[in-house]
């Protein structure tokens, strides 16, 4: 059997869970329609008027996919932990790392990259202009990732503890707050005229941070959860 | 001196509700802590003596 | 005895919990005067502010309870990492230790933030960026006791909080940057409850001796929350069952 490099056991691990999730399919679409749902309760709860829905949609459209990445991070590790594969994970000589970044990445394109897609509709029914829903897709295609790698650490952390849905958003939702200040910020400048450049910078910045941290601190909680 | 009766002290300019909302609660929680802490410790050694008694009853 | 291992010794809890046992009284007596001290100045001797009146006298407890929040945390996210580091375990019993009087100290903080704001700026919160990461702060803090609170196993809950409380160190300066940022875009010239009035020297000191008293007090505090700890998690071990208060 040949040996894996390091994009070799990549594309191995995102391979897996993707096939994995494929085959669950209705926990993939739940989180969609979960963001879709809370996103259409706004105007229940406010009103149609377009003027107010137009400046409420950003932040709107953000919390809702901050929510619904929260609700599908426990996707992230629970079942590998329960039937025993996470534990070969940890123990085998392959870096953790590695396999954590693919695992993350996999979760993004099966629960985050589904919501980039969808928003620039749900942006239509806030009365978003064009150009605000570009830069909403860019901000929501930087942010997602960076939520997933986020919230990575703390399903690692809470991994087998009671209480953990509740405890991984107490744990990961004040950790969300600067990529949300800056995502839905981004759209806001650009509805206000004022460029999305300086948000979007920032938010890629975070992202570089996240990718370098985020996979070495997720690694040391898994090792933790399995002493 | 800033006050000249102890009911210009307590009135604060007007603002006793406030000030006094602020140095109030944090007397009480400054007081509740450790009283909350001896609970604490109190609790722990009553079994602890209990589980140590238990132990050498047993032996 | 070779100084490092004598610091070393106290490293290990039956010789901590004795002379945390000592210093107890010394850092309450401290935090007393202090307090004595600080209220004193804070309302006979610092003078009446003229924009605010007698109002901006909560700052004596505002400043110095924000001050401790920030400065706890900090404290706790050291004593952990270095539990995490060195797997020590009086360490992470340390930072366990800290993080409930840090707690209360962001809640006293937003309390009196609350309580300055709504006489001055009409409103009981208004999204000031200190106020608002301080309210963050908060949560983190709430986060690290309940992910402790939830594990049951010891040492797993001592390394999980460490982990949560250095990647809160971390993100506390980007979350305040970003707050800020944010406050400023939103606010244009913002409404800040940290422009205080220009400071006379006794209102500086009164803060001063504020801020040390809860100092001292958390210091105090501590002390006797580890040695709580440290008798709930080390009931079996030989020398808390020769503990005086436990024999008699």
């Amino acid at each position: 059997m040949q040996t894996l490099g390091a994009l070799g056991v990549l594309a191995a691990v995102v391979r897996r869970d993707l096939l994995l999730a494929l085959r669950r399919k209705s926990e993939v679409l739940t989180t969609l329609f979960f963001f879709v749902i809370v996103v259409s309760l706004f105007p229940l709860g406010i009103g149609p008027e377009l003027g107010l829905l137009r400046k409420i949609a950003p932040g709107v459209l953000w919390v809702a996919a901050l929510l619904a990445t929260m609700l599908s991070l426990n996707r992230l590790f629970a079942a590998d932990y329960a039937d025993g594969t996470l534990e070969q994970m940890v123990l085998s000589p392959t870096p953790l790392g590695l396999m954590v970044a693919g695992k993350i990445l996999a979760h993004w394109l099966v629960s985050g990259l589904p919501l980039v897609l969808i928003a620039p509709l749900l942006g239509l029914q806030f009365d978003l202009a064009p150009r605000a829903l570009e830069v909403l897709v860019v901000s929501l295609l930087l942010g997602t990732p960076l939520l997933s790698m986020i919230g990575a650490i703390g399903a690692a952390l809470t991994l087998g503890v009671r209480g953990g849905g509740v405890l991984v958003s107490l744990l990961t939702l004040p950790l969300y707050i600067p990529a949300l200040i800056f995502g839905a910020g981004a759209v806001e400048a650009d509805v206000a005229g004022l460029g999305a450049g300086g948000h979007l910078s920032l938010l890629a910045a975070l992202f570089a941070l996240a990718a370098f941290f985020a996979p070495w601190a997720t690694t040391a909680a898994l090792r933790i959860a399995l002493e | 001196m800033n006050w000249h009766s102890p009911a210009e002290f307590f009135a604060m300019g007007g603002y006793a509700f406030y000030v006094w909302g602020s140095f109030g609660v944090t007397a009480l929680a400054l007081l509740i802590e450790p009283l909350l802490l001896r609970k604490r410790r109190s609790e722990v050694l009553k079994n602890l003596k209990r589980e140590l008694s238990a132990k050498e009853r047993s032996q | 005895m070779n100084p490092k291992l004598i610091a070393w010794k106290y490293a290990s809890p039956p010789y901590f919990y004795p002379l945390a046992g000592k210093m107890i009284p010394w850092f309450v007596a401290l935090a007393v005067l202090l307090g004595i001290a600080g209220l004193w100045v804070g309302f006979f001797v610092a003078p009446t502010d003229a924009q605010q009146g007698e109002g901006y006298r909560i700052i004596f407890i505002h400043v110095g309870a924000s001050w401790m929040s920030m400065f706890l945390y900090l404290v706790m996210a050291f004593w952990a990492g270095i539990g995490l580091s060195f797997n020590t375990k009086l360490s992470s019993m340390m930072a366990s230790a800290v993080a409930p009087t840090g707690a209360m100290f962001a809640f006293l903080s937003l309390w009196t933030g609350a309580l300055w704001g709504k006489p001055m700026w009409g409103a009981w919160w208004v999204w000031d960026a200190r106020l608002t990461s301080e309210l963050i702060l908060l949560f983190l803090y709430l986060g690290f006791i309940a992910l402790q609170a939830a594990i049951d196993e010891p040492r797993r809950a001592d390394k999980a909080g460490a982990i949560i409380a250095l990647v809160g160190v971390v993100n506390v300066p980007i979350i305040y940057f970003s707050v800020k940022w944010w406050n400023t875009l939103h606010q244009g010239a913002s409404v800040s409850l940290t422009q205080a009035p220009s400071m006379a020297k006794t209102m500086l000191l009164g803060m001063l001796l504020m801020a040390l008293c809860f100092w001292m007090y958390s210091i105090a505090m501590a002390l006797v929350r580890v040695r709580a700890i440290m008798l709930e998690r080390e009931r079996h071990s030989d020398w808390v069952a020769n503990l005086e208060e436990v024999r008699s």
